[in-house]
């Protein structure tokens, strides 16, 4: 294992490559820049149609009528449909990614507040949203289940009578680790620290909502879905099975996407629901979903309730890690995940230590609130982990009284020990801690930092540095342990090399931002030796790209990019035997270098690629058995998981009169392996960390005891502007993936995993002098003036 | 996107073509002009109004700051960013910059008015309070050309809810000039361009080393921001100190009544109260001595 640190490196660490990786301006950018990115409600065909969905206004009621005979007779308007008009075709409900079941249009009850009732389709959008006011719906209000914790009181009130039998709230038990192989350490262990830990509902919010135009044509039978996905290809699976439509005859196009964050990898009710309505009415037609649907609606993430505990010896020797969660999974259980893990990947959660033993327990509920449940940069619930073990970290720091940076070093999983199976059964692939982490304490002046914070403590001012590092756990993934509903999460890649020597690569992930259109040319560009300029990717539409389950969880490097590199060696073998041809030597005696093949001990004699590319389309004699063309298709089932790591320090100044908390310097050392282009991991590092300020300080999706959603617009649901963020200092290390075909690991979501406990550190370690061990997010300015008062309290 | 009810929409040519057509139309118009609170309330559909009066184009009439002798008068349509930018106001009220620089975004102060934040009437609105704290006069014109002039207290009756009848329409501020003034304004938010948890806005007008006067205008504590006379009781005639900002946060604390909600528990905006009432102060004594 090779690992390289340095904290940046630039521009011209392209020169020695005229192609492949390196620093490259987003090949996309020009025409987002010039405001040509065509995205899903830029669609307009003729005599397209606009489809308005009426939302429940309460959280949990049964509906007794509804009347639609206004909206009907209202201006413009083509159809108005409900639950029992879809019932009647079956349509009513269809499955979750997680095996659960979710109303389309409620039929019986409504069980969050925002949830489908009925939808108006209508000429234009004004008149489709004006006639959702004619229609009557008569409630019968029932108590609501918000509190998690009275889910499973015996006099809860029931949320999924829809289901056979069921009785009470409980969604799923889970556990993970040796029970009790945890208690015996934790028995012996000299000090254990248990801390109380709520990571609350946030949303993803991406700046372009959810919608979709369905355009059903029936005379060929034929659906087209442009559509607000991350996951194409497994969504037009899905409607094949849910809709019963031939999957030949469904095309799902995902144009320019505005963000996902996981937001978009469920299929929502408004998706089927635009459907249904192409169907009856013959025309296409378009759900934009509004930014208060959005929020109300569509994919929270986190909302676990969770005790950590941590056993350790007095020296500081971590040997368990013990947790029990309490998951609001919501109304319906829509989380989407690979279907053996339930809990996402929580059980990661013994982080980047070495220990004896760990154990998790969780128990997940239904409540009134809108379904979803991992979604917003998580990786499958590593979000969650990360928080918690490098939260309960600091804790048992602070109660030895040591430097939780010294805590960590001492605890690390050691670079020998690779590959490393946790006591929860992950095989981490590769890792070397202690440099990142010594990079990271480095940049940030470590030791100047504590030696400021003293002095500043002196003087009653409120600074403090908080440390998180994480291991995440991206890729999935291979397809004897992962799939959802029954899709194996492998990708296919198709290369095709044209006669003059430019490219085309067909992927099945889909982009939401995340720059594919560069970072894959360049992928196939150091593989081929044909510049990135010179190759077109191609993505997001199902007819024309091959299948694969979609961009979320960090895959689309470690799955796809995988994919991509090993179907240009594909191509690149094939250019290999037809240069023998050309150049009359033999294979064995061919050397590859920037693009070209030549003989060995003869630079002289040569062909490019681009030479290889118009023989194999040429009139010419080709070596014996090989077609023409010059073109391959794979598909990549990964072996592991990637597991990159990273180093975080966090430095916040809290003014101690108002509690307001500013991030003075936020220090990211990221180890994603291989690094493609480093300008586009620097972005999502620093999209993530931004994130990571928004959870940390001012997100959550809050209800009221009726179950009113009082997150429902954006001047409520507060996310992050540049103002409230630092410039970042990022540096990296490199740590590739023994099992990936270049190394890489995926980077998209680690920041979002690894910064919100720095964050949170940060104004515990601030809060020190007011005796603060713990204070939840979201560590507002008046949640944290009840902390230092010695109130701090959850915020659910 | 989200999309209001149908509406009608005129642009006014003048002042009195804009109250003509109030006349004709009553409660079911209302005047438009940054419409940076009153289109996102019609696109949520809790404002429906049927139709709108764009007045805009009277910014030549309405948009002015000129300094007098014994007042500054500031016309109802002055944008954010001429208040910002006013070297009038940097001169007779930092106040002003102080608050318009936390007051929503640069996009937002291009685009809203004095007067639109006036009429709005949020309990939440900084230059209400600003306005409060200088005790401010209205101008308000009416049918005929009439004018009306009201102290703040009069101007809100209520959240969201002001003296400005029908048929009438807020022309000018009028802030009374004094000599030896200093003003500051703080605001905690959540983020930069939210509403206030709580501001506060402070003025002292100083002879030699002791207050004359003193006002201290709150704002996301009470149904109206709110101005406090015990406050001015209690400063008036005194040397400034610490002991007197704490004084008056401690009157500033008890003699407003905030809310718990999601900016923050009213206790902690019982304090924040205190706080900002005896930083501003403080800031603002520095500034009249300066």
């Amino acid at each position: 294992m090779t690992t390289v640190h340095e904290r940046v490196d630039t521009f011209h660490d392209n020169d020695q490559k005229p192609v492949g990786y390196g620093r490259m301006l987003r090949k996309e950018d020009p025409r987002f820049l010039r405001g040509r990115g065509r995205y899903v409600d830029d669609v307009q065909l003729p005599g397209m149609l606009h489809l308005a969905i009426l939302r429940s206004p309460v959280a949990h009621a049964r509906i007794v009528s509804i009347d639609t005979s206004a909206a009907e007779a209202s201006p413009g308007v083509k159809a108005v449909v409900t639950g029992a008009m879809l019932a009647q075709q079956n349509l009513a409900w269809m499955p979750t990614l997680s095996n659960d079941v979710q109303a389309v249009l409620a039929t019986d009850k409504v069980r969050f507040q925002g949830q489908e009732v009925a939808f108006v389709v209508a000429e234009d959008r004004y008149a489709a949203r004006d006639a959702l006011e004619l229609i009557d719906v008569e409630y019968d209000v029932l108590d609501p289940v918000i509190d998690a914790r009275r889910a499973l009181e015996s006099d809860a009130p029931l949320i999924r009578d829809d289901l056979d039998g069921k009785t009470n709230n409980h969604c799923f038990d889970w556990e993970t680790g040796d029970e009790a192989a945890t208690e015996a350490v934790f028995a012996r262990a000299d000090v254990v620290v248990s801390q109380d830990l709520v990571y609350p509902r946030v949303h993803p919010a991406p700046m372009e909502t959810c919608g979709a135009v369905a355009d059903y044509d029936a005379v060929d039978g034929k659906l087209r879905l442009w559509s607000t996905t991350q996951a194409p290809h497994a969504h037009r699976t899905l409607y094949a099975i849910v809709a019963g439509l031939p999957e030949h005859k469904i095309q799902v196009i995902s144009p320019d996407i505005g963000g996902g964050f996981g937001n978009k990898v469920p299929i929502y009710p408004g998706y089927v629901c635009a459907i249904v309505a192409s169907i009856v009415t013959g025309k296409p037609v378009k759900w934009m979903e509004d930014r208060s649907e959005n929020l109300i609606s569509t994919g929270f993430a986190r909302d676990y309730i969770m005790r950590g505990e941590i056993a350790a010896t007095r020296d500081g020797r971590i040997l368990g890690i013990r947790t029990n969660v309490l998951a609001d999974h919501g109304a319906f259980n829509g989380t989407a995940a690979p279907v053996k893990y339930p809990a996402g990947f929580f059980g990661v959660f013994t982080g980047s230590y070495d220990i004896e033993a760990a154990y998790c327990k969780m128990t997940a509920v239904y409540t009134n609130k809108a379904p979803g449940g991992v979604a917003y940069a998580c990786s499958f619930r590593i979000t969650e982990a990360v928080y918690l073990v490098e939260r309960i970290v600091d804790c048992l720091a602070d109660e030895l009284g040591m430097d939780p940076a010294e805590l960590r070093l001492k605890n690390f999983i050691q670079p020998e020990q690779f590959p490393y199976t946790t006591k929860t059964g992950w095989v981490y692939d590769s890792g070397n801690y202690e440099p990142t982490m010594r990079l990271a304490m480095e940049m940030a002046g470590y030791d100047e930092l504590r030696r400021e914070q003293a002095e500043k403590r002196a003087r009653d001012e409120l600074m403090g540095i908080g440390i998180a590092f994480f291991t995440e756990a991206v890729g999935a993934g291979p397809r004897k342990d992962m799939d959802i509903l029954g899709l194996g999460m492998a990708d296919g890649c198709e290369l095709r090399v044209h006669p003059t020597g430019k490219a085309v690569v067909r992927l099945s992930v889909q982009s939401q931002g995340q720059g594919h259109e560069t970072t894959f040319a360049q992928i196939v560009a150091e593989e081929i030796g044909i510049p990135p300029s010179d190759i077109e990717v191609l993505h997001g539409d199902t007819d024309n790209t091959p299948f694969g389950l979609g961009t979320y969880g960090s895959r689309s490097t470690p799955v796809s990019g995988a994919a991509a590199a090993l179907v240009a060696r594909k191509v690149r073998d094939k250019a290999r035997i037809i240069a023998s041809g050309m150049l009359e030597v033999s294979v064995a005696d061919l050397e590859w270098e920037k693009g070209a093949f030549h003989v060995a001990g003869d630079p002289g004699r040569s062909v490019t690629i681009q030479d290889i590319a118009l023989r194999a389309h040429g009139a010419g004699d080709l070596p014996e058995g090989i077609e023409g063309g010059l073109e391959a298709q794979i598909c990549y089932n990964p072996s592991n998981l990637t597991y990159p790591h990273g180093a975080y320090i966090c430095v916040v100044d809290i003014d101690p009169g108002t509690a307001q908390v500013t991030v003075r310097r936020f220090i990211a050392v990221d180890d994603c392996g291989t690094r493609i282009n480093p300008m586009i991991i620097e972005g999502q590092v620093h999209g993530g960390l931004t994130d990571g300020v928004g959870m940390a300080l001012m997100e959550m999706i809050a209800f009221d005891e009726d179950g009113n959603c009082l997150g429902a617009s954006l001047m409520d649901y507060l996310i992050p502007t540049s103002l409230e963020v630092p410039d970042w200092e990022t540096g990296f290390t490199v740590t590739p993936s023994p099992h990936h075909p270049i190394g890489a690991k995926g980077v998209g979501e680690s920041a979002t995993v690894g910064s919100p406990p720095a964050i949170v550190n940060a104004v515990v370690d601030a809060l020190k002098p007011f005796g603060v061990r713990h204070a939840d997010m979201p560590l507002t300015p008046s949640r944290v003036w009840d902390a230092m008062r010695g109130q701090a309290r959850p915020p659910i | 996107m989200q999309v209001p009810a149908p509406f009608e929409y005129e642009r006014a040519t003048s002042v009195d073509h804009a109250i003509s057509l109030l006349e004709r139309l009553g409660g079911t118009a209302r005047l438009i002009a940054g419409g940076h609170s009153l289109l996102p309330m019609m696109k949520l559909r809790l404002a429906n109004f049927d139709y709108l009066i764009d007045i805009n184009d009277l910014h030549g009439e309405l948009g002015y700051v000129e300094a007098g002798p014994d007042e500054v008068r500031i016309g109802a349509l002055t944008r954010h960013r001429e208040l910002l930018e006013s070297p009038v106001l940097a001169t007779a009220f930092p106040i002003f910059a102080d608050a318009e620089r936390v007051i929503a975004d640069p996009v937002v102060r291009n685009r809203g008015t004095l007067g639109g934040s006036l009429c709005q009437a949020d309990p939440s609105e900084d230059l209400s309070a600003v306005c409060t704290t200088l005790d401010a006069r209205c101008v308000i014109r009416g049918p005929g050309g009439a004018e009306r002039v009201v102290s703040m207290e009069e101007f809100h009756v209520g959240p969201y809810e002001t003296a400005v009848a029908d048929d009438e329409i807020l022309v000018e501020i009028r802030l009374p000039v004094r000599p030896g003034c200093g003003s500051a304004y703080a605001k905690v938010e959540r983020r930069a361009g939210d509403w206030a948890v709580v501001s506060a806005g402070a003025a002292v007008w100083l002879d030699g080393g002791a207050i004359v006067d003193a006002r201290v205008g709150l704002a996301a504590v009470g149904p109206n921001t709110t101005g406090i006379p015990a406050i001015s009781a209690a400063l008036r005639g005194r040397e400034p100190s610490e002991s007197l900002y704490e004084q008056a946060g401690a009157i500033a604390a008890d003699s407003c009544d905030p809310v718990t909600d999601q900016r923050g528990s009213a206790d902690y905006k019982r304090h924040l109260a205190a706080e900002l009432t005896r930083r501003t102060l403080r800031r603002a004594v520095e500034r009249a001595r300066s």
